[in-house]
């Protein structure tokens, strides 16, 4: 509808009310995402009442054990470091309009050829070139294993959901085969990769059991934020994802740009696979799957894929998470709960976001 | 190796295949009717998961495998009925919804599980099957495809009860149009959101059915996260069948003979991992898409909420 | 289906005791900033073809909306056959018997003719297509018109399509056909085959609702004009009074209603046309280009012109014969398969569409939302879509907001882009605010030659004579300008030569003389000139 009437303001006059407005625009978000979360919270203690536990007591023990205590928040912060960079790469693919759901295979097959290389790199190389060296082919590998999809959907514009489920049901089952045929440590019975040696992996931060992955895994998700709303490349992706018809029209390359962000959301996860293995786990062990992908998508999108914003739910995810097994060997509640918080959080804030944006339209019309 | 070979192993493989697929096949015809009507169903695992678990529950407690099937695919129906509120109703992005109700129920379904069955793991009775007469008597052939429980006929007969109804009836020709050019549906006089809400719910029943036959008739058991991608499959089924039902039927024993041959080489003892066997019919559609690639022929209007008077 | 005809003709045979099938009383509709309808009356009797005039933004198509089950009002009452209704849905409004044909189609494209008039029936049913052929078959004879049934409707004309659309209509024995700005996309000859089509339904006994922008549409098949303005009824012409006044005199009344003041046809001023230096080298020289037809696109053949410097060629033709093709092949959108183009010295046909640009080939997409903009980016970014990573807006590829700001907002005032402010998401304005932003950002420094496609379709007068003035302005500077448009009174009075288009090739080019109507006319219907 035409809004022709509305008065003409040259850009500058808004910027005297522009900071209040936005420090206004933060607080509301902050009640918009706390007060769902508050919601969701008596929803699932609700049915932690049906099964029999005491939500309070249960909640009390993931919190104390998540977050207050000192292991626990030393697990959680551990925990986050791959969550921030399959984060980081669903922001890209996200934001650039391509459904990137294959980040469990891309992540799988980062962590087995991180498990496979480091080990044979750090017995010829000094320690920190090794693990430099297998971030990399981690990333390599899995940038590679995105191109089949890329390919398809950029030149044959074949759906990419198809195909990245499916890269992801082979990537799953490509990894157990390379665990248990190739890359298979001779000398233990169970089959899983050599382990790398407790002191080859990645630092530890101070005098705490936090990996520094951590801090690698926020500086990818804040550099691709800057990266997606800073700069000329991210705002080509932006663009080809919000109106493809639109970058052909500006003359943006939509193929390459669509290879680009296959290529930049599958090395990620397969960093966050890497940085899993060498920072946390040593080895891959067979059948070995986290699922931390699926996991990590709704964190994205609750996020409205603002990197900050999803520093904050991946770190809420991980308390959960850690909370969440913990509670399952003390109170008995199997560590699946987590699942049904977070989609009942998820529901609930998709919930408010739109009962929001109609009390806005009915209060402006 | 003989073994291999024999008739025996092989009717055993293709029995195996047939009631590894009807899960498959259950779910790929449900997704294809939500993405016909233009909706795409990411909660399709939580659906099936639901339908295990209640089909379970429903035959665990009446003793019969029909009350079963019943309770399985109410399951799945009330999954999709959330669905349907929140996408196809209030027009929420169907991806994440999708995603929401799959977690959801992975985890509710193993947390009711753990605090009902984890202690006993109760097992139903074998599934009798209904034999057909004659057919039956062939040899290979006869005891793989003609010796199942009644419900796996049903399953086949209704992928071509659902090719008539695409092709022939009002109601398919309303759900394509619901999915092509919405608008077009809705200036007719047919209301667009009660059209999705029809098709989304199908798909829940559909795939709370096969999740109930994957628990009652395939495993005769309930384990948390059971149906192990089921629906995703039924996802890509649905997306490479392009609208005909018959292709997702060819899909889905693709896939369950790839899915039996695993277990019959673990049976066999044969030192394969069976992982590489699982990934076979993967390889093969992936192959297919790089060699034949074609656009693919998805509705104008999937994934998109319909509101009247948008443009 | 014969006894429902039988009522009409008894309704059409006494003129006298006509009453009204749809009457609007007070009717009010309000918008989010905006009221789109205040207090509008209007009274629709069969027998008659009630053309609803008015400008964008006039609220035709919200009265349409409330009428068609789209929209409820806000205040005000609609009577059918006299009694209080509220139309709540478009199912309703067809079980009313109002048939509406939408501006823009609404047919499924992946089903037959015979498909899409069947959608709407009972869910449970079998579609009854034997009973739909005998039905078709007497109402298409009745009115004179050809459909084919089994043909997808993806591979009907535009024409086709919304001759398929009044069909449905009747075949859901409507008593009242509304027809929403039905003649934009037909050919002179195809809005003359509609005139009599909507003259032959009224006599048997129809009310047609009738929206056009056109004034001389308005005067040629109404029988009752009701003029709107910013939401408000201005006037009506009852039929008493219609039939009264000569075409002329009907115009410039209803110039006078929508503007207030006496002047002439608006849009037929003629202007001067610049003379072109007929000895000047071409700044655009095309020869032979070719395109390769796709499953929804027809191709080019051997298309070739020269444009000189300071001269708008025009390009007229039915919509859909190649103009869209031709457009996004010089942009380098669509690849050639043969053909050459050259601005001034240089080949650019191998060159890609950023480097085209770069060259001062610049393109003004018709389609503004679809692909000119991207709706959910401020205004400020849209400006520089085609400038992603240049200096000085990106430096180092890093974005440099207070360098965009400053160019953007000089931009917003020289092209007078009424926004609220520069981080406004550009699809919240107007159609003609958004074609001000697409100007300032083909025109801006650096171009040399122009295409224009359809640049005033959909737009209000106002910004129609703005962006025309702008066209002219554009080639006084010395720039070539290629003007594509359907609506050849803007083609006669802007360009120096005209060319026609028909199935992907150039059927014959036309000095902008006194007889360039009759010569492009003839061309556009397969006559030689």
């Amino acid at each position: 509808m035409s809004i022709d009437t509305a008065p003409t303001v040259s850009a500058t006059s808004l910027d005297a009310t522009s900071s209040a407005a936005t420090r206004r625009d933060i607080l509301r978000r902050l009640l918009m995402t706390l007060g769902p979360i508050l919601v969701a919270l008596v929803i699932a203690g609700c049915i932690l009442l049906a099964v029999g536990v005491d939500p309070l007591a249960y909640y009390g023990y993931v919190l104390e054990k998540g977050l207050f205590s000192p292991l626990g928040i030393q697990q959680t912060l551990t925990r986050m470091a791959p969550l921030l960079f399959l984060a980081a790469g669903l922001i890209v693919a996200f934001r650039a309009g391509m459904w990137n759901l294959g980040g469990d295979g891309q992540f799988l097959l980062g962590a087995v050829t991180a498990a496979a290389s480091a080990p044979v790199l750090v017995q010829i190389m000094p320690a920190s070139l090794a693990l430099v060296c297998s971030f990399l082919i981690a990333m390599a590998v899995a940038m590679i294993w995105s191109l089949v999809p890329a390919l398809l959907r950029a030149y044959q514009g074949v759906n990419e959901i198809i195909t990245t489920l499916m890269m992801t049901f082979l990537g799953t089952s490509l990894a157990n085969v390379l665990v248990k045929l190739v890359f298979r440590d001779p000398g233990t019975t169970v089959p899983q990769t050599r382990t790398l040696p407790v002191e080859d992996r990645l630092p530890r931060l101070f005098d705490t059991t936090i990996t520094s992955g951590l801090l690698l895994g926020l500086a990818a998700i804040i550099i691709v934020h800057l990266v997606m709303t800073r700069t000329a490349f991210g705002l080509k992706l932006r663009i080809v994802g919000a109106n493809p018809r639109a970058a052909v029209h500006a003359g943006l390359g939509v193929p390459g740009l669509t290879i680009a962000v296959f290529a930049i959301s599958a090395g990620l996860a397969g960093l966050a696979g890497a940085v899993d293995i060498i920072g946390v786990q040593g080895n891959v062990r067979a059948d070995w799957n986290p699922a931390y992908g699926l996991a990590v998508i709704p964190a994205v999108f609750l996020a409205r894929l603002n990197g900050f914003a999803a520093i904050g739910f991946v770190f809420l995810l991980s308390v959960l998470s850690i909370g969440g097994e913990s509670a399952a060997r003390r109170l008995g509640v199997p560590n699946h709960f987590t699942l049904v918080l977070v989609s009942i959080v998820l529901i609930v804030l998709a919930l408010a976001e739109y009962v929001d944006h109609r009390y806005n339209q009915s209060r402006k019309a | 190796m003989t073994g291999l070979f024999s008739e025996v192993f092989l009717s055993a493989l293709l029995f195996g295949a047939v009631t590894a697929a009807i899960p498959l096949l259950l779910a790929g015809l449900g997704e294809q009717m939500s993405e016909k009507a233009g909706v795409l169903n990411i909660g399709i695992e939580g659906m099936m998961l639901a339908g295990a678990y209640l089909g379970f529950v429903g035959s665990f407690y009446s003793g019969s495998l029909w009350l079963g099937f019943l309770t399985g695919a109410a399951g799945g129906m009330a999954v999709a009925l959330i669905m349907a509120l929140l996408c196809v109703r209030i027009g929420l992005n169907q991806i994440v919804i999708g995603i929401a109700l799959t977690l959801g129920l992975e985890g509710l379904t193993a947390l009711l599980h753990h605090f009902q069955f984890s202690r006993s793991y109760p097992r139903l009775p074998a599934a009798d099957a209904t034999i057909i007469p004659l057919l039956s008597d062939i040899p290979v052939i006869g005891p793989a495809f003609f010796k199942h429980h009644l419900i796996v006929y049903l399953a086949v007969a209704l992928v071509f009860a659902m090719s008539y109804l695409y092709r022939r009836t009002q109601l398919g020709l309303n759900l394509q149009a619901a999915g092509d050019k919405p608008a077009a549906l809705d200036v007719a006089g047919i209301d667009v959101i009660r059209t999705r809400t029809i098709a989304v719910l199908s798909t829940g029943a559909l795939a709370g059915l096969g999740g109930a036959y994957l628990a009652n008739v395939g495993a005769g058991l309930f384990i948390p996260f059971i149906t192990n991608g089921a629906g995703f499959l039924g996802i890509v089924l649905a997306m490479l069948a392009r609208g005909q039902p018959i292709w997702v039927l060819f899909g889905a024993l693709l896939f369950g003979v790839c899915l039996s041959l695993t277990t019959a080489m673990q049976v066999a003892g044969i030192n394969i991992p069976t992982d590489i066997i699982q990934m076979l019919p993967f390889l093969a559609v992936m192959i297919m898409l790089v060699l034949f690639g074609r656009r693919a022929s998805l509705p104008a209007a999937l994934g998109i909420p319909y509101e009247r008077g948008a443009r | 289906m014969f006894q429902c005809w039988a009522v009409m003709s008894n309704l059409s045979s006494s003129p006298a005791d006509r009453r009204d099938i749809v009457a609007l009383e007070g009717v009010t509709k309000r918008f989010p900033g905006i009221v789109a309808n205040d207090s509008i009356d209007l009274s629709i009797r069969p027998g008659e073809v009630h053309v609803l005039l008015g400008e964008n933004g006039a609220g035709k198509s919200t009265l349409i909306g409330m009428l068609s089950g789209l929209q409820q009002p806000d205040e005000g009452r609609i009577l059918v056959d006299g009694k209080p209704t509220q139309i709540t849905s478009p199912g309703h409004a067809l079980a009313l018997g109002i048939g509406t044909v939408f501006q823009h189609m609404m047919l499924v494209p992946t089903l037959t003719v015979a498909e899409n008039l069947l959608l709407g029936g009972p869910w449970w049913q079998r579609p009854k297509t034997e009973e739909l052929e005998a039905r078709v078959a007497s109402i298409t004879s009745s009115l004179g018109i050809t459909v084919k049934l089994h043909a997808k409707v993806s591979e009907l004309s535009l024409g086709e399509q919304q001759q398929v659309e009044i069909l449905r209509a009747m075949v859901r024995n409507s008593r009242l056909l509304i027809l929403d700005e039905s003649t934009s996309m037909l050919t002179p000859k195809g809005i003359e085959e509609l005139g009599a089509l909507m003259r032959r339904l009224v006599e048997q006994g129809l009310a047609i609702v009738f929206i056009t922008h056109k004034l001389k549409e308005a005067a040629a098949f109404g029988d009752r004009i009701s003029v709107l303005k910013l939401g408000r009824k201005v006037g009506e012409i009852p039929p008493e009074r219609f039939r009264g006044l000569g075409e002329q005199e009907i115009i410039s009344e209803i110039v006078e209603l929508m503007f207030g003041r006496q002047k002439g046809d608006p849009e037929a001023v003629e202007r001067p046309i610049r003379a072109v230096h007929a000895e000047a080298a071409p700044l655009l020289r095309v020869v032979d280009l070719a395109v390769a037809p796709t499953d929804n696109a027809p191709g080019l053949s051997s298309i070739s012109f020269d444009i000189r410097p300071g001269e708008i060629l025009g390009i007229a033709g039915i919509d859909g014969n190649g103009q869209k093709q031709l457009a996004e092949a010089l942009a380098g959108q669509r690849t050639a398969t043969r053909g050459s183009v050259r601005l001034e010295d240089t080949a650019i046909e191998a060159l890609s569409v950023g480097e085209r640009r770069q060259r001062g080939l610049r393109y003004l997409t018709d389609d503004r939302l679809g692909e000119g903009t991207v709706g959910t980016f401020p205004v400020s970014i849209n400006f520089f879509l085609k400038q992603v990573g240049a200096a000085p807006f990106w430096r180092g590829g890093v974005e440099q907001r207070a360098e965009i700001d400053r160019r953007a907002s000089e931009l917003v005032r020289e092209y007078d882009v009424r926004t609220p402010s520069l981080k406004t998401p550009v699809a919240r304005l107007s159609g003609g605010n958004i074609q001000k932003v697409l100007l300032a950002r083909e025109l801006a420094e650096g171009a040399r030659v122009v295409i224009f496609n359809k640049p005033t379709y959909g737009l209000d007068l106002a910004n129609t004579l703005a962006s025309r003035q702008r066209i002219r302005d554009t080639a006084a500077r010395g720039l070539a300008v290629l003007l594509i448009s359907t609506d050849l009174e803007e083609l006669l009075s802007m360009c120096h030569r005209i060319a026609v288009i028909a199935n992907g090739s150039l059927v014959g080019t036309v000095a902008n003389a006194d007889d360039a109507r009759t010569k492009v006319g003839r061309l556009m219907i397969g006559l030689a000139a």
